[in-house]
This record gives structure tokens, sequence and C-alpha cells, in this order.
């Protein structure tokens, strides 16, 4: 296991590696010259030299590359166009907002979904699983920049019961969750109802019949620990998902995040920003998926060597 | 027909019928069958993978997958009460505490995140209401009943610590762990090594003696009838056609089919040029023809075989077959004299 | 689940892969038929495409004329979905906007799944390090959560729906190389790859004519489920403001500016993100039936 571990860690720094890579890279698509844009308009030839030369734009594109590497790794993100302050500094502060938004939507996402998924599994093809399937089927489509829109009109504006926007309490938290973590939820609704259907058809739930153990002993206990094993990495794609919603659904509730400081400045062209934070939010998706393979590892083990 | 002390059946199956109701049609599984189990009496269901033995045993339990499976007739009676009908409450009481079952995988029928002691304890905690250590303490002990080493250590393991003889031997423990008055053991080694095979038999038979149980051997290995079981049913497209004592079956196979089966067998005293089989083909559980089901395959074949399915009927000697040529009705004069032989 | 019907499944499986092409294409028609939610959704797109074609024709106002003296009036008679802040007829412009949404999505993901079908087969036929280094390129850009890929690929290139085409498109690649490098290694390994290798088949000829029709059936059944996707990341990009702006009909950019009007006015965002939604329901629900239809095993 430590060895899995110790493995799966190695296997992580080429994929960081190559998420730099292909951020810088990016960079290097804007049309125009950076120097240029960063002097404003009507700068003298001699100031748009001494930009290039200050931000070492004028050596090749690898050795920018390599400057950029380290300077990721010393935790020097670069400073934002807009007011000159580090990236890191703001991202730092957005940072926390936005894991507290991902932390409550991911554990709608899961306990939403497995619950549904579960109902629904119980008596397969019925009334109840027809409906709940169909739901999440609803909720994989909807939009949920729109769906975000909808539930703060029916529950701000017309209920009045929850918050507009902003990110003060923990009311304020409510809606911006659910609308990030639906989708999820109804993907994990359908992964968790199959992967229960194809554990109620196995071998050792007819052993569990056959020992007479009531019903509800035979799907909490002996089916759904089984079942729940590949909803696992499930789950850590969706975390994935829900980082990248976080960019709609700040922007839609006004929460001042992660996700509307990369929207921002974009809006800004404030690059530096861009890609501090689109490197940020990867690298936490990069990590995630790291304690999911290991945790999906721990559990499946015994099924593997089965 | 070999009878074991009392009359009295501990189970009796009369006329049980299983038929599975899918899109292309109605499979019927288990057509019509009976037999009866008494006290400390092994009976053997043979016959080929998909003759309906395997049903008829998930069908005594009610354990038949529904949808689409349904039990369509007949009555399992266990102790003078009808299992068919019974409520599932009831039902419940009675598997794995007076019916257990051993499956023929012992590779899948183990839950694989659950530790072996407790697979077998929640069962006694269930049906002996047994509290929490007495039933791990128990579970322990039929660990070690059934020959694991170090029980105590193994009873805290999950399945994939285990080797499969040895999750068989846990699949038995759980089985007879509540002391149950029937075993159905159903290919409890196909899946195993032959040496180990031959050690689960001994034990099966060991604790069968220890506890007085009847046991229902479901196999399609003779080999296996021969060791363990008193009487046989030979199983053939979801009937019974055969129904006799062990030794009658192996010495005097009356039907066609235990005929054919029993030459089917690598004979060790006689010359053999090759082994012979069976030509031809089951026919299909969704098109069962009218008239006897082995008909077409069968090398005494006679008009009336086709036009109707004859009666399980028994024999003077109180072997029960299910062929025309034992009746009146037969006409081949000179293959009944070969075949009674 | 008994013998006898895994017995059935197994032919199933055996003969969609002994004959092809013709009895395959009739089978996968006959369980599509009598898969009524694939239906469902193939008439809902449908529906979409006709929209789509017939805009002109259909839409009862001008999706740009301004007429601010009919300026938010709610669903009527006359304007079944209401006007926006500026008189326009929100069912006109929704009816015009469905060419964005679809072209766009359409546009997405054939962009992206040329590329990853082309990734897939290279990496699936080969092998090795050539496999190695495509597979680990795309697991970089799978590292990049949800649409950040695209986010990031539009702040560089700058707004506009061409570039969310782009942007989107780029995010679909690696899924499609996934998926076509899994089956092109399966087929690889059929008998019949390795006969017309031995009668001197070229690469490209194994590759384009033997391998790539039969890994058809997942590349639609992906296709169709990241159009579901593609539409919804457009419309979300555009609602960004980085895709399709002002004064166009596109349904993100409608949803963006309806978002201002939410408490005076919220049919100006229901409608187009109804839109979306009902079709990437369709796209969904047929997909969904797609993979049913295609892969015997996956059914109930």
């Amino acid at each position: 296991m430590l060895m899995f571990i110790f493995r799966r860690l190695i296997q992580t720094i080429p994929v960081v590696i190559g998420v730099t890579f292909v951020v810088f890279f990016i960079m290097q698509l804007v049309p125009g010259d950076p120097a240029v844009l960063l002097a404003g308009e009507g700068a003298s030839k001699e100031t748009i030299a001494g930009i290039r030369e200050q931000l070492g734009l004028n050596r090749p594109l690898f050795v920018q590359y390599f400057d950029y590497l380290i300077n990721i790794f010393q935790g020097d993100f670069g400073l934002s166009l807009k007011n000159s302050q580090p990236v890191l500094d703001e991202i730092l502060v957005r940072l926390p907002i936005t894991m507290e938004l991902a932390f409550f939507s991911i554990i709608i996402t899961i306990v939403l979904g497995m619950a549904a998924g579960i109902i629904s599994a119980i008596k397969p093809y019925s009334l109840t699983d027809t409906s709940v399937m169909l739901v999440a089927l609803f909720g994989i489509s909807l939009p949920s920049f729109w769906f975000g829109l909808m539930l703060m009109y029916f529950f701000s504006v017309k209920l009045q019961i929850l918050p507009v926007a902003g990110w003060d309490s923990i009311l304020h938290v409510i809606l911006p969750a659910l609308t990030l973590g639906a989708g999820g939820a109804a993907i994990v609704a359908r992964m968790t109802r199959s992967s229960m259907l194809e554990v109620i058809r196995q071998d050792y739930i007819r052993t569990a019949r056959a020992k007479g153990l009531r019903e509800r002993v035979i799907v909490y206990k002996h089916a759904l620990r089984n079942a729940l094993i590949p909803v696992i990495t499930v789950v850590g794609l969706q975390f994935g998902a829900l980082l990248g919603g976080t960019v709609l659904v700040e922007s839609i509730f006004a929460i001042n995040g992660l996700g509307r400081m990369i929207v921002d400045a974009i809006r800004m062209r404030d690059l530096p920003m861009v890609q501090g934070g689109v490197l940020f939010a990867s690298m936490i998706f990069v990590i995630v998926n790291l304690f999911v393979d290991v945790f999906y590892r721990f559990f499946n083990k015994r099924i593997e060597l089965n | 027909m070999k009878m074991t002390e009392n009359n009295k059946p501990i189970l009796e199956v009369k006329g049980l019928k299983t038929h599975f109701f899918t899109k292309r049609g109605v499979s019927k599984a288990v057509d019509g069958i009976d037999f009866t189990l008494q006290k400390g009496e092994t009976l053997g269901i043979v016959g080929e993978s998909g003759c309906g033995k395997s049903m008829t045993s998930l069908s005594i339990l009610r354990l038949i997958p529904s949808p689409p499976g349904k039990i369509a007739g007949g009555q399992v009676l266990y102790k003078g009460k009808d299992l068919v009908t019974m409520s599932e409450d009831e039902m419940r009481k009675i598997r794995g505490n007076e019916i257990s079952m051993i499956f023929q995988e012992p590779m899948t029928s183990l839950n694989p995140v659950i530790p072996v002691g407790e697979q077998i304890a929640e069962a006694l905690r269930l049906h002996q209401k047994m509290g929490r250590k007495a039933a791990w303490d128990r579970a322990v002990e039929m660990l070690k009943l059934v020959g694991i080493p170090s029980p105590e250590k193994r009873a805290k393991q999950e399945p994939f610590q285990l080797s499969g003889g040895m999750r068989q031997r846990v699949m038995i423990a759980m089985a007879l762990a509540c002391k149950p008055e029937v075993l159905i053991a159903d290919e409890p080694t196909t899946a195993l090594d032959v040496t180990i095979q031959a050690q689960i038999l001994a034990l099966i038979k060991d604790l069968q003696t220890k506890l007085g149980m009847g046991v229902i051997m479901i196999t399609h290995d003779l080999g296996v009838v021969a060791e363990t079981c008193d009487n046989v049913a030979v199983m053939y497209a979801g009937n019974i056609i055969e129904y006799a004592s062990t030794e009658q079956i192996f010495s005097n196979p009356k039907h066609p089919y235990t005929q054919g089966l029993l030459d089917s067998l690598p004979k060790i005293y006689e010359d053999q040029e090759e082994l012979r089989t069976i030509e031809g083909s089951v026919p299909s559980p969704y098109n069962m023809p009218s008239g006897c089901r082995f008909a077409s395959r069968c090398p005494f074949q006679q008009p009336i075989c086709y036009q109707q399915q004859p009666e399980l009927m028994e024999q003077n000697d109180g072997v029960k077959v299910r062929c025309w040529m034992y009746t009146d009705q037969w006409t081949g004069q000179v293959e009944k004299q070969e075949a009674v032989k | 689940m008994s013998l006898e019907a895994k017995t059935e499944q197994q032919i199933v499986i055996k003969q969609s892969i002994s004959h092809p092409k013709e009895s395959k294409l009739k089978d996968f028609l006959s369980i599509l038929m009598l898969n009524k939610a694939a239906m469902v959704g193939g008439i809902i797109i449908l529906f979409y495409i006709f929209i789509a074609l017939f805009a002109p024709l259909l839409a009862p106002f001008d999706p740009y004329e301004i007429k601010l003296e009919n300026k938010l009036l709610p669903p009527s008679a006359d304007h079944w979905m209401g006007t926006d802040d500026k008189g326009r007829d929100i069912l006109s412009r929704i009816l015009y906007g469905s060419r964005l949404s679809m072209g766009v999505g359409f546009a997405a993901v054939s962009f992206g799944s040329f590329f990853g079908i082309i990734f897939g087969l290279v990496a699936g036929y080969y092998g090795k390090w050539v496999d190695s280094i495509i597979m680990r390129a795309m697991d970089v850009m799978l590292a990049f959560p949800g649409i950040l890929l695209a986010l990031a690929i539009i702040s560089a290139l700058g707004p506009g729906l061409m570039n969310v085409t782009i942007a989107v498109g780029a995010f679909s690649v690696p899924l499609f190389a996934r998926i076509v490098r899994g089956s092109t290694l399966e087929v690889k390994r059929l008998e019949y790859i390795d006969a017309i290798r031995s009668l001197g088949a070229n690469d490209m000829t194994i590759i384009f004519k033997h391998i790539f029709p039969n890994i058809l059936s997942p590349i639609i059944v992906q296709g169709t489920l990241r159009l579901a996707t593609a539409i919804l990341s457009a419309a979300g990009l555009s609602f960004l403001g980085l895709g399709a702006q002002p004064p166009s009909p596109e349904w993100g950019t409608m949803l963006s500016n309806g978002r201002d009007f939410l408490f005076s006015a919220p049919y100006i965002a229901l409608f187009p993100g109804l839109a979306i939604s009902i079709l990437v329901l369709g796209f969904n629900i047929f997909g969904d039936g797609l993979r049913d239809a295609f892969d015997p095993r996956m059914k109930k």
C-alpha cells in the first residue's frame, strides 16, 4: 500500500509539470506582443524594449518556461497586471472561499447522489426508481448557471427565505452549494444505482439471502459497502467538474472565490492572474485525484484479489 | 429404494414447478418434480448443467431470482409445512437456520468486504438470538470444526486472504452454524482441486453423521454420488427421469439417459476403446416437446415416445422411472429386453 | 440472472462480432426502435434541428429589432415568451439562437473528435512509446478541472464564439482519445487484423479501413454525450461573457442578460435556459439509448 502511494506520487510529477507546460504555452497563443500590451498604447520603442528586457521576453521560449517553472516551485506566480500585487496573495485570499463552497457542494453531491441511487436500486423499475432516474437525467442536463438563477428567483426573490448573493453566513452557502452539487449528485445517483444493481446480482448476496437475513440488512450491510467502491472514482471525477463549475456559480452568486477571480482576470486581460488561478485549481484537482486513487485502491484491494 | 430409519420425511417436494417468464417466452426450468428426504439421508440430484437441478435447490429456499423466475406450482413440505405458500417472514426463519445451502462458487459466494467470522456470526445472532460475543465464539468454533487452522485469526480475515478450499470450508461452517435439519449442497466441490474435493466431501459426510441432518447433494459428478449418496434422482430437462437408490442406479440403470450417463463414465475394470457420449442436445426450456423430452436422443425411441410424455412410475424393485419402455404400451420388445439386461 | 439469459447474451455478442456490417446495423436499428427513451431523445434532437433550419420561417419577429416601447412584456398571445429589455421577442431570439448553440456544439465536437480519434488510433495501434507520450499528454489535459482548460484557452485567444468552439473542442480531445485507444487495442487483438497484415496491408489501410469502422459505435455514443456537454459548456462560457457577444441571440448570452432582470422579468432568463436544458436532455437520452443499443452487455 505504501509502495502504491509512493508510485502514485511519482506518477503525479510529470502530470504537474505537464500542466504548467500547457498553461505556459497557452499564454504564448496570445495574439500580439505582451510587452506592447503591457506598456500600453502609445508607448515608446525604448519603453517596450525595456519591459521586454525586464520580463526576459527576449530570451528563448524554453528558457522562459524554465524560469516560470522554477518561480512557481518557489511560490512565485508573478504579479497581477491590474494592481501589481503578487498573484499568489490574491489566490490565497480567494482559495478558502472556493474550497468552502466546493466542500459543501461535494457533500451535497455525495449524500444526495448516493441516497437517490440507493432508493432507486432498492426497487428497480418501480415508479420510485423511474421517477428518481428521470430527475437525475434532468439533473445532468440542466445548465448550472440557469439552475442557479432559477433557485435564486424561487428562494430569494419569490419566497425570500434565502439571501440573493454574497458569502457571509451559512444561509449564503445553501443555494450556491446546491447549484454546484446538483449535477454531480445526478451523476453519482446514476452510478450508485447501476453499481447497486450489479452488486445485487452477485453470488454473495444470494448467500446472504440464503442465510435468512432481512432485506434491509442485505441492502445496507452486504450490498452497499461493495456498491459504493466504484462510486468513489466518480465522486473524484465530479470534484473536477465541480471546481470548474465554481467559475459559473461564483459569478452568479457574487462570491469572491477563485473561480470568479479567474473570470474577472480574463475580462481584464490580467494573464498572470489567469495562469495562476488555473494552475492552482488544477493542482488541487491533481491532489484530490491522488487521494481518491489511494482511497479506491484501499477499498478495492480485496475485491481485485478476489 | 433405500429408506432410512423412520418413514416420516423431513422434506417432501411434490409437483414443484419453477418457470421463468422472459421476453422470449416461458422457460420451464423445473417442471413438476417429486422427491422426499429423510432425516440423515443423503439424496443426490444429478444431471447435466441446465437440467434444472440448481433451480430446484434454489426453489426449495425460495431464492429464485424473481422476476423473471416464479414457483408456478407444487409444494415443498418441510416438517409438513408448505414452504411455497409461507410468508416471507416465516421463510426467513427457515433459511440458514433449519435449511441451509452451500453454493458452488466459493470464490464469489462470500462477501468480499466482511470478515468471514462476522459472516458466520450474523446468522447465529439472527436465528439463535446469541449475543455478539457468544456468536463470535461459536463462529470461531465452527471454523475449527470444519478444519481451518488457527480459526481465531482466520475469523477476522476477509475472504481475499483465504484460499478457495478454505473459503468453501467457511461456506460450510456458515451453513452449519445454526445446526440445520437439511443441508443443500449445490456442486460444493466443482470449483475445487481434486484433493480438496475429497476432503470437503468427507467433511460434509462427517458433519452429517454428527448433526444427523438430511443432505441434498446437487452434482453433475457421478463419482460424488457414488461416494456420498443413499438415493439418487436423475434430472433431465426439468424432470426427474429416474429415482432410485445409489446401488440400483449404478448396478441396474433403467432409463436410457441414466444408462448413457453411466456409459460416459470411464470404467477402470473394463477395456474401453473410447468413452461413449450421448448424441444430440437437450431441448430448449422455452420449447419443450410434448412427448418424452429425451426421445430425440434415445437409442430406443418409438413413435409413442414422441406422442405423449411418460409418467414417473414405480417399478417392482422400487425404482421410479419415466420411460415408456417400462410400461404396457411399449411395442419395441427387443430393445426392452436389451435395456433391462 | 438465469443461465439461459446469459447464453442468450453471449449469442448476441458473438453475432455482432461475426457479421460486422449489415446485421449489426439492422440489429442496432431494431434495438434502437425498441428503446423508447432513445426515440424520445432522437425526436427532441430532430425537433431542434428543424427549428434551426427553419428559424427565419418560424420566428414571428425579427430577433435583432429593438423596439423599446415593447420592452419587458410578460408572455402573451403576441409574444409567447415575452420580450426582453430592448423589446425584442424572446421566442424569435430563441429560435434563431438554436443555430448558434447547436452550431457551436457540433463544430466543437467535430473538432475535438477529429483530433481525439487520430490520437487514440495512433496511440492504440502503435503502442509503446508513441502510446505513452500521447496518453500522458491526454492525462495532462484531463488534469484541468472541468471547463478551466477552455477558460485558459479563451483567456489567451480572446472572447468570441469561434474561440469558444476551439476551447470546448480542445477540452473533449482527451476524452475521445481515451475511448478510441481502448477500442483500438481491443480490435487490434482480433485475428483478422493479423490476417490482413499478413496479406501485406499497410498501417494506414489497417487503421482507417479496418480498425476505424469497427470502433465507430463507442465514438458515436461518446460523440452524442459530448454534444450535450459541449452545448452546456459553450453556453456557460457565453453566459460569462466570454463567448457570443450581445446582441447575439445565443442562449447563454440571453441568459446572462436575463439575470439582470431576474426580479422584474424572470421569463427572460427562464426560456433560454429551458431551451438549453431540453436540447441537452435530448442528447443525453439519445446517447444513453445508443449505448444500450450498441452494447448488449450494458442493457439492464
